[in-house]
């Protein structure tokens, strides 16, 4: 089973959620799709053996061949080559890697060459096959880097992903083919605001899902009348404690805490198992 | 003009909290949102919308299967694996490459427009504001925030405002580059966590990467004083200014569920807390 753990708004406990519910059921495989940010290890504390670099293919221009026709300037939606008189600029970044530009050449003058944009690690935790992508510092290509997290799937295992916040390309990117989505959010305006886009996100990929409410107690009953309108299950509530936030700004999981936690979080799993077996 | 965005790395630190709080500190400011797939600062400044504007993001493919002679050429050039075998688009994949129109022998498919979000240019209480929605499952984020950092820009030309004050997105991804190249400072707001600590180190590289001066903000300061210090001494080996220490305070949760700025909501010490911060900003800008 594929549980992924996303928000709309960020800062609301995804990682908390994700990385306790793995301790919780131990045997696991964890992907940590928040490339841009990943901070589940901080929790997890696996040991990093072993790594790959990512990279995505950028046209190259063989000058031997080439005319400046402007042919795949022309093409290309992404703006990212430009002919000015006998040079042919090549932006990388805005590159979507569609292949456009070799196929309408009519010189054959375009070859690829790999351009690295992040890398994927792995190690082992408790139990548990971590993995985590970290996308070079810079770079606005974040999709490959997720997509190749997800290659790494194993059907076989249940599978736990940390999904970035926000609702746009890489959450869909991270959610897209789980069996089922927790979405976790606060009490407050914020929170409900971007609980109801995220909302619409898993609705849209119609992905079965329920709701975790943190820091229960902060703010208002907003999330809770929407919820009930909605028939959306509130799966959970983690109450607004000062250990709570004191925990998680040290990097420990609360399941190693306390022994309810693991429980608690091991029944939301095996609850969540049930549901998606219905 | 000078334009200043409000960024975090991490999601959940107050960025939009204390940008709202800034505006209602700003004299001759716009306000921008360019966090557009989560937009939360609308829920503070209740901006009046006064034009909106459809974003057309990417083009998209449209499969005419009446033409379709089921040659499979486009199914076999998608690199976005847009198409399936049955020649039906998966939408949320299609990237608007235009290679399966230009493969098509009998032009069963062109490239249409995409509506994939609306921009907005508002009046607030505080100042005239730019905002946007993009529509779920979209793309082109990047493009969206541009679009709007250009409303502000026309926004502060047509009303005399000499700040651009931006709510950034969190990560460091496309839409927080688009949010800050160009920009004259970001304020980076993180908070005594090793996660936020991680993630600040994260987006600095990104600002530096694009040259592009910062000051940080510890929010929620005490929380954890010892990360607290690991933060500050971190800042001042980066040679970053910090302009603000702010304690962890309920006021702002308080203040965002009366639909408030923490400056209108309280005249507590947070709000000279952030009245301080917002003078030093200034002078640095």
């Amino acid at each position: 089973m594929i549980v992924a753990v996303a928000s709309g708004k960020g800062g609301t406990g995804k990682t908390t959620v994700a990385t306790n519910i793995a301790l919780s059921i131990g045997k696991a495989q964890f992907l940590d799709c928040d490339v841009e940010e990943p901070n589940a290890n901080i929790f997890l504390h696996a040991k990093i053996k072993e790594h790959e670099d990512i990279s995505v293919r950028i046209p190259e221009i063989d000058k031997a061949k080439c005319d400046y026709c402007g042919k795949c300037s022309e093409f290309c939606a992404y703006h990212a080559l430009a002919v000015v008189r006998s040079h042919v600029l090549i932006f990388p970044e805005l590159c979507h890697s569609c292949g456009g530009c070799e196929l309408v050449c009519p010189k054959d003058a375009i070859g690829w060459r790999e351009r690295v944009v992040g890398r994927i690690e792995h190690g082992q935790t408790n139990g548990i096959d971590f993995y985590h992508g970290l996308v070079n510092v810079g770079e606005v290509q974040v999709i490959p880097v997720i997509k190749a997290l997800k290659k790494k799937i194993d059907k076989h295992k249940d599978v736990i992903i940390d999904v970035p916040p926000g609702t746009a390309c890489p959450v869909i990117e991270s959610i897209n083919g789980s069996d089922y989505c927790i979405l976790v959010t606060e009490p407050t305006p914020f929170g409900l605001h971007d609980l109801k886009l995220a909302v619409e996100v898993v609705r849209h990929l119609r992905i079965p899902f329920g709701v975790i409410i943190n820091r229960d107690g902060i703010g208002d009953t907003g999330v809770e009348v929407y919820c009930q309108k909605e028939q959306i299950p509130v799966l959970l509530k983690i109450p607004e404690r000062e250990k709570i936030a004191l925990l998680y700004s040290k990097g420990i999981a609360l399941v190693k805490e306390a022994y309810e936690w693991h429980e608690m979080f091991g029944l939301l799993f095996h609850q969540i198992q049930d549901e998606v077996k219905k | 003009m000078k334009e200043l965005t409000v960024i975090s790395g991490k999601g959940g630190t107050g960025k939009t909290s204390i940008t709202a709080a800034f505006a209602s500190l700003a004299e001759h400011a716009v306000f921008a949102d360019c966090d557009v797939d989560a937009a939360d600062l609308h829920l503070i400044l209740k901006p009046t919308i006064k034009k909106t504007m459809k974003f057309l993001g990417l083009k998209i493919a449209s499969i005419d299967k009446t033409l379709c002679i089921d040659c499979k050429k486009c199914y076999d050039s998608c690199r976005f694996h847009a198409i399936d075998k049955e020649m039906n688009l998966i939408k949320r994949s299609c990237e608007g490459c235009g290679v399966c129109a230009y493969v098509c022998p009998v032009d069963a498919i062109t490239m249409v427009d995409r509506e994939s979000g609306f921009a907005y240019l508002s009046e607030t209480r505080f100042g005239p504001m730019a905002h946007a929605v993009l529509n779920t499952a979209e793309e082109a984020s990047g493009k969206l925030v541009t679009i709007v950092r250009n409303n502000a820009k026309q926004l502060a030309e047509e009303n005399k405002k000499d700040l651009i004050l931006i709510d950034g997105p969190p990560g460091i991804g496309c839409p927080v580059i688009a949010s800050i190249t160009g920009v004259d400072l970001v304020l980076i707001v993180t908070e005594p966590t090793l996660s936020a600590i991680h993630d600040l180190e994260r987006v600095l590289g990104v600002a530096q990467h694009f040259h592009i001066p910062a000051v940080v903000c510890i929010n929620k300061s005490s929380i954890n004083t010892e990360n607290t210090s690991t933060i500050e001494h971190y800042c001042k080996k980066e040679n970053i200014r910090i302009v603000g220490k702010l304690p962890y305070d309920t006021t702002i949760t308080q203040a965002m569920i009366h639909e408030q700025s923490v400056i209108e909501f309280s005249d507590g010490t947070l709000s000279d807390d952030i009245r301080e911060m917002w003078k030093t900003i200034l002078e640095v800008l």
